[in-house]
């Protein structure tokens, strides 16, 4: 199990993150979805055997949100 | 529509409309319908774009909904409606983020504070690196002006440095040799040479950012409420427009509930006063962890101390000694041997005394054991020790003379805590300590008390003690000689009695205390990972006046929030009434939602210049 925080640009809107939250949890390997919307950072947690870090920054770029940063642990 | 700013999409289409409604009264309504479309177009295109995002991915937004109701008013022919609901739900969106950008501001400003590099000194040469990548014991210099990069130990120099990030302390503090510096703070003048102790996300600077970030972002037990509601109100809604184009081909009011359809304000509500509440602790340098902790501590009725380190300077020091049947010197020679290995602040002042008087410590002791709330024993060349309190010598059935116990009690009327040494069943002295009651004491307890709190004290000092600083402090309810599992009782005593209990500690010694209580308050949390973990509020500097302002913050805070849900619900209520009895239309129904969830950000934004001296200034 990982934890991936991607840093995004463009949140602006809570309901955003409420959309945000339930698109990433409806991907592969993914237990928690995270977004903090204050700090405009998505916080995923996902299992690494399953799930690709990558692919999730693909599916925020889509949305339209900007990954300006990220950091596993 | 990336060559257009957000900002100046909005002004484009909003001109726009305005010459479209010229036209339109000089009845030159072609020349105003292609403005109109062109606004539309404009203005509904970065919204016809996200919907469209979502939509590929299984998601209803309130972009789609308002799409669908942008084109659906187009093609019966409102183009006026069209373009005011895409121009307006544009503007309310720019406008939202200008504002909930300042609701932030404070985090910003304490990211703001991070420190970016750092002078490094290896090899007797200076390197400037990424403050990131500093090590553990890296030798850092820090000079006029600049952040100090990690937390250390100063090992040379002589500076004022500006703790405010970390502290909220607006006043420098000096630092020389063995001081602790944090991460984030600023050197005034002077310079420092220090060791990395913490670097990284180590530091308490980045604890203080992590917490402060996922605290901002923990909700409130009524947020939590709206949210549901919020996840049924729409589908709701929508069902309702379906339902009343299906029995009413009343299409324009089909498409009003649409447009209504999300409740931006109630969304948000409670979020923005929790966001901009932390904010302004934050800045002070109180951290309040999240939404929930906020509505706890408004709703506090008791507040419980801890004395030691919380009431009192937790600075203790040797005052007097008595010695019986050897030198002084001798005396704490053997209890600063056994209180050497203890972590308690009696017998680190022991410590300190020992090494004024310049009396070497070697280590012969053996069986060194901790009696937990008692003392410490150990064996020293095959003699028994035991220094501690009267419970420790009891439990080891040492005698107390008259005369003796006579200047145990004189010592303790005092104030003073007399630390017990026995050589097997023998009482060979007595030492005092003195802990000073913090000045600004008196006036916090007092101020709680004025805002209608119960202020008591728990410690594991004895009664004389007890009775002597609670008296100087003005309260009137204490409770000594409690190990720490009996504070816990206590405490659940008071919270099964319906009492809402706070406790106030320094997080150290107090731990289980401090995560019982309903709220967990610990006091001088910089640099302490313990106290930041377990509190629920934590006051980073001691400064204990820092008290009475976080829980009045907490009161502001949870006030915001329910004007706000108030107001918001409100809004909710009147607009599906509007809908209903046809006062408000599509674009009137968009600048109401819109101009409800400005109302309620600006509320919230009020709190971040919240201060209650102002409100002192007032009272007395």
């Amino acid at each position: 199990m990982k934890t991936i925080t991607f840093q995004v640009d463009g949140l602006t809107c809570p309901s955003c993150a409420q959309h945000i939250e339930k698109v990433m949890t409806g991907q592969k390997g993914v237990q928690e979805t995270k977004v903090l919307y204050n700090a405009q950072k998505v916080k995923i947690s996902f299992d690494e055997t399953v799930g690709n870090s990558s692919e999730y920054e693909e599916i925020l770029n889509k949305l339209g949100y900007d990954v300006k940063s990220q950091k596993i642990a | 529509m990336k060559f257009l700013s957000k900002g100046q999409n909005v002004f484009l289409t909003g001109t726009m409309i305005l010459i479209a409604l010229v036209f339109q009264y000089f009845h030159l309504s072609i020349l105003a319908d292609a403005f109109l479309w062109v606004s539309t177009f404009l203005a509904g295109s970065p919204i016809f774009k996200k919907a469209f995002r979502f939509v590929f991915l299984k998601v209803i937004s309130i972009e789609l909904l308002v799409t669908i109701a942008v084109i659906g008013a187009f093609f019966i022919g409102e183009f006026l409606e069209a373009a005011a609901v895409s121009f307006l739900f544009l503007l309310g969106s720019y406008l939202e983020a200008r504002t909930l950008e300042k609701t932030r501001s404070s985090l910003k400003l304490l990211l703001d504070q991070a420190p970016l590099e750092a002078r490094i000194i290896k090899n007797g040469e200076q390197q400037m690196i990424a403050a990131e990548n500093v090590n553990l014991k890296d030798i850092l210099l820090i000079q006029s002006g600049e952040k100090i990069p990690a937390d250390g130990k100063v090992i040379e120099g002589d500076a004022f440095v500006n703790e405010a990030a970390i502290t909220g302390e607006p006043l420098p503090v000096r630092k020389t040799a063995d001081d602790k510096v944090f991460s984030g703070a600023i050197l005034d003048n002077g310079y420092l040479k220090i060791e990395a102790e913490k670097v990284g996300e180590d530091t308490t600077f980045s604890k203080i950012l992590q917490l402060v970030e996922e605290a901002q972002d923990t909700k409130a037990k009524s947020q939590r409420f709206i949210e549901k509601f919020a996840v049924y109100y729409t589908p709701a809604i929508i069902l309702l427009s379906i339902l009343v184009f299906i029995f009413t081909k009343d299409i324009r009011l089909s498409l009003t509930f649409l447009v209504i359809s999300c409740p931006g304000a109630l969304v948000i509500s409670a979020p923005v006063s929790i966001v901009a509440g932390i904010g302004n602790g934050a800045k002070q340098g109180i951290l309040i962890k999240g939404g929930e902790m906020t509505e706890k501590a408004a709703k506090l009725n008791v507040i419980a101390f801890d004395k030691t380190g919380t009431l009192t300077m937790g600075k203790p020091q040797v005052v007097a000694i008595q010695a019986i049947g050897l030198s002084q010197n001798e005396l704490v020679e053997v209890t600063a041997k056994l209180e050497s290995l203890s972590e308690h602040p009696l017998g680190r002042a022991i410590v300190a005394d020992a090494e004024k008087k310049g009396i070497l410590l070697d280590e012969d002791l053996k069986d060194f054991r901790v009696h937990k709330g008692m003392g410490v024993s150990a064996t020293i060349h095959h003699a028994n020790w035991i220094v501690g309190n009267r419970e420790l010598l009891k439990v080891n059935q040492v005698e107390i003379s008259k005369e003796t116990e006579q200047y145990i009690q004189n010592e303790e009327n005092k104030g003073r805590t007399a630390v017990m040494a026995a050589c097997g069943q023998e009482l060979k002295g007595i030492i005092s300590i003195s802990d000073q009651v913090r000045p600004e004491a008196a006036e916090t307890v007092k101020q709680l008390i004025a805002n209608g709190k119960k202020v008591i004290m728990l410690t594991g000092d004895n009664e004389r003690t007890a009775s002597f600083v609670a008296n100087e402090i003005g309260i009137d309810e204490y409770y000594a000689s409690l190990l720490p599992e009996q504070k816990v009782q206590k405490l659940k005593e008071l919270q099964s009695k319906g009492f809402k209990v706070g406790m106030v500690g320094d997080g150290i010694n107090d731990t289980p205390a401090i995560a019982t209580a309903d709220v967990g308050i610990a006091m001088g949390g910089a640099g302490t990972d313990a106290a930041m973990e377990t509190a629920d509020i934590v006051l980073m500097s001691d400064r204990m006046e820092k008290l009475p302002y976080s829980l009045n913050l907490a009161r502001a805070t949870t006030r915001n929030m329910k004007q706000n849900l108030f107001f918001a619900c409100l809004v909710v209520a009147l607009l599906l009434v509007g809908v209903l009895i046809k006062w408000v239309y599509l674009a009137s129904g968009m600048m109401l939602h819109e101009l409800s969830v400005l109302i309620v950000i600006l509320n919230a934004i009020r709190l971040l210049k919240y201060n209650d001296h102002y409100r002192k200034g007032v009272q007395s």
